[in-house]
């Protein structure tokens, strides 16, 4: 379970996934990586670019939520898209993470990720993996 | 397992049970609702129906399938000092909404240059991600554009009058205060006047196939063989983030302990943050309403260009995710309530003040948009709706599986071949995840379309077809 980085699950109109991680950022970067496959797939983006991102939340669903709404604002606002995450680090309810990624005038794709939802969310830490869900609005 | 009754001849009843404030109600054929109990469609509708303040019951129509809170095709209409908003009764993406355009061409003359019209279309319309919009506007001219909706996009000399009053709420919703509207969703959706986006947003050009009714159809102005054109859009970023924002508010001020799914987190109507969420929610409706006048300007221009003679009118333009003030009558008494509809569109019957004036006689236009390359309808809106469904009907066909499993049992190239036989020209700015959007991931429109107008909650117009595709 633990070697895979996220599985998508059915769900009729919109996107779920579960992603895994030894450590809560590890899961938190898994989360990242399956939102970023649901917008653009598998294609191969450069780390040309390089952003600082700073999120906080009340718990850890809240965290996760306004992590991944990052990289939509991102998008939408200064079109950046994520290849990878570099540095994550997680401190009472605060998220730093330094992101590597590249401009997206320059890749053909459809983003259809309109939004995180909390709808069926969870951040848990079971026995030894974490494991996160989370339903996009797509 | 949600208990689930028949009442009627395509009606359901869930019986009003634990916490729930009032029963809710379905209004679907056996197929259809077989479908529902597949998915968590049913356990959404009875948790809207526990909701404070929720009047009568809580509904959802012949295309509903589960959503994130609310399921999509609910409907819930609630008592505006007692009651509830909820933006996950609204959608994320905001007014996301569908217009008709119609046309003085005939199928046969469009034929002649189907592929020339539909890439014209293509590249003058952006749409997909990192196509932002060739329309530049500042902050300031954006804050008039969340008041004035398309009415202010007409003004700026993109369009006619005729374009916002043949629009619901004549194309701007009243009660937007951009102030309420965040920094982070103003820079979302700055580049984006005049986009598709994508998912299922398209645009399409099709022909009256059939049509039902000659007299309503003769006051829509839809004729056999007439060449039409359906946008189908919302509020982009800026919508989305909106929603987002007074989630978060929302949580923050009432908490979410209690609720049975998290996506249900609302405020009472007429608490500071329930007026504050309208007036945002109403600032993003308004940026749907001309996003889609900017691109009906565009389409205009382009067709201009290569049939000269041509005439293009909307003939209506409806929210299908949306919050609204309306009068209805509760329990024999009129009174103004909120009625939310997620997935739903407005079906009103005759002499309605909000219908346009040229229309109210023969009551309101429905569209609705079938899935990718079957056929889409134009309805009219009933009394019989405002009696059971809070003047409401369907919004489309709804999804039947997710899109996971059309990506991985089809192939978007095929689909694109299937659509090309069936002489559908395609454009698409990834032609893979065409196959997200195939219409066997979607419910019959025509089972659905049956079942309304067997209910009565809205009469079959006419049948359009598609002709040209393209996909946001």
């Amino acid at each position: 379970m633990v070697n895979k980085k996220f599985k998508f699950l059915e769900h009729t109109a919109d996107v779920k996934f579960q992603a895994f991680g030894k450590t809560i950022e590890q899961v938190f970067v898994n989360s990242a990586l399956a939102e970023k496959e649901t917008i653009c797939g598998k294609k191969k983006i450069l780390s040309k670019i390089k952003k600082e991102i700073k999120v906080t939340g009340k718990d850890n669903e809240s965290l996760l939520y306004n992590f991944l709404e990052q990289f939509l604002y991102l998008l939408d606002a200064e079109d950046f898209l994520l290849n990878k995450i570099k540095a994550i680090k997680i401190v009472n309810g605060k998220l730093k993470a330094t992101c590597l990624g590249d401009s997206a005038k320059k890749y053909k794709f459809r983003n259809s990720v309109k939004a995180v939802t909390y709808n069926e969310m969870f951040v848990k830490k079971d026995k030894n993996p974490w494991i996160s869900q989370v339903v996009l609005d797509v | 397992m949600v208990e689930i009754n028949k009442i009627g001849k395509n009606i359901y009843e869930i019986p009003k049970t634990g916490s729930m404030k009032v029963p809710g109600l379905v209004y679907a054929s056996e197929t259809l609702i077989e479908a529902m109990k597949q998915d968590k469609t049913l356990e959404q509708v009875k948790n809207v129906a526990c909701l404070p303040g929720i009047l009568q019951a809580s509904i959802a129509v012949a295309d509903a399938h589960q959503g994130y809170g609310f399921s999509i095709g609910g409907v819930a209409a609630f008592d505006l000092d007692k009651g509830i908003i909820s933006p996950g009764g609204v959608g994320y993406d905001i007014n996301c909404s569908v217009r008709l355009l119609k046309t003085n061409l005939k199928k046969k003359g469009f034929l002649e240059k189907k592929k020339e019209v539909v890439e014209a279309l293509f590249r003058k319309v952006p749409s997909g991600v990192g196509r932002g919009s060739k329309f530049q506007i500042t902050r300031k001219e954006l804050d008039k554009l969340l008041e004035g909706g398309a009415k202010y996009i007409v003004q700026k000399g993109f369009g006619v009058d005729e374009d916002f009053l043949h629009t619901e709420e004549n194309g701007a919703i009243p009660g937007a205060n951009p102030e309420k509207v965040s920094e982070h969703a103003v820079k979302r959706g700055i580049g984006q006047v005049g986009t598709l986006g994508a998912g299922n947003h398209f645009l399409e050009v099709q022909f009256v196939d059939e049509i039902f009714d000659d007299e309503v159809a003769k006051t829509f102005g839809l004729e056999k063989d007439q060449v039409t054109i359906m946008v189908h859009c919302g509020s982009r970023g800026l919508g989305h983030q909106v929603a987002s924002d007074y989630i978060k508010k929302m949580e923050e001020e009432y908490g979410f302990a209690g609720l049975p799914d998290r996506e249900l987190i609302n405020a009472p109507i007429n608490s500071k943050l329930g007026r504050e969420y309208y007036a945002a929610m109403a600032c993003a409706a308004n940026f749907a309403f001309a996003n889609k006048q900017l691109i009906t300007h565009w389409i205009r221009e382009e067709l201009k260009y290569i049939f000269p003679e041509i005439k293009v009118d909307v003939v209506y333009d409806v929210c299908h995710n949306i919050a609204k003030f309306e009068e209805h009558e509760i329990n024999g008494k009129k009174m103004k309530v909120c009625v939310h509809r997620k997935g739903a569109t407005r079906s009103f019957g005759p002499g309605r003040k909000e219908i346009p004036e040229d229309y109210r006689k023969v009551r309101q236009p429905v569209i609705i948009p079938g899935s990718m390359g079957t056929a889409s309808y134009v309805l009219v809106g009933t009394k019989k709706a405002e009696e059971l469904t809070f003047g409401s009907t369907v919004h489309g066909a709804g999804r039947l599986s997710s899109r996971t499993k059309a990506l991985r049992d089809l192939r978007g190239e095929k689909i694109k071949k299937s659509l090309n036989e069936q002489g559908i020209e395609v454009k698409t700015m990834d032609i893979k995840a065409l196959a997200e959007e195939a219409p066997q991931a979607y419910k019959d429109i025509e089972e659905v379309v049956r079942v309304v107008d067997e209910l009565g909650i809205s009469k079959k117009v006419a049948r359009l077809k598609p002709l040209g595709v393209i996909k946001g």
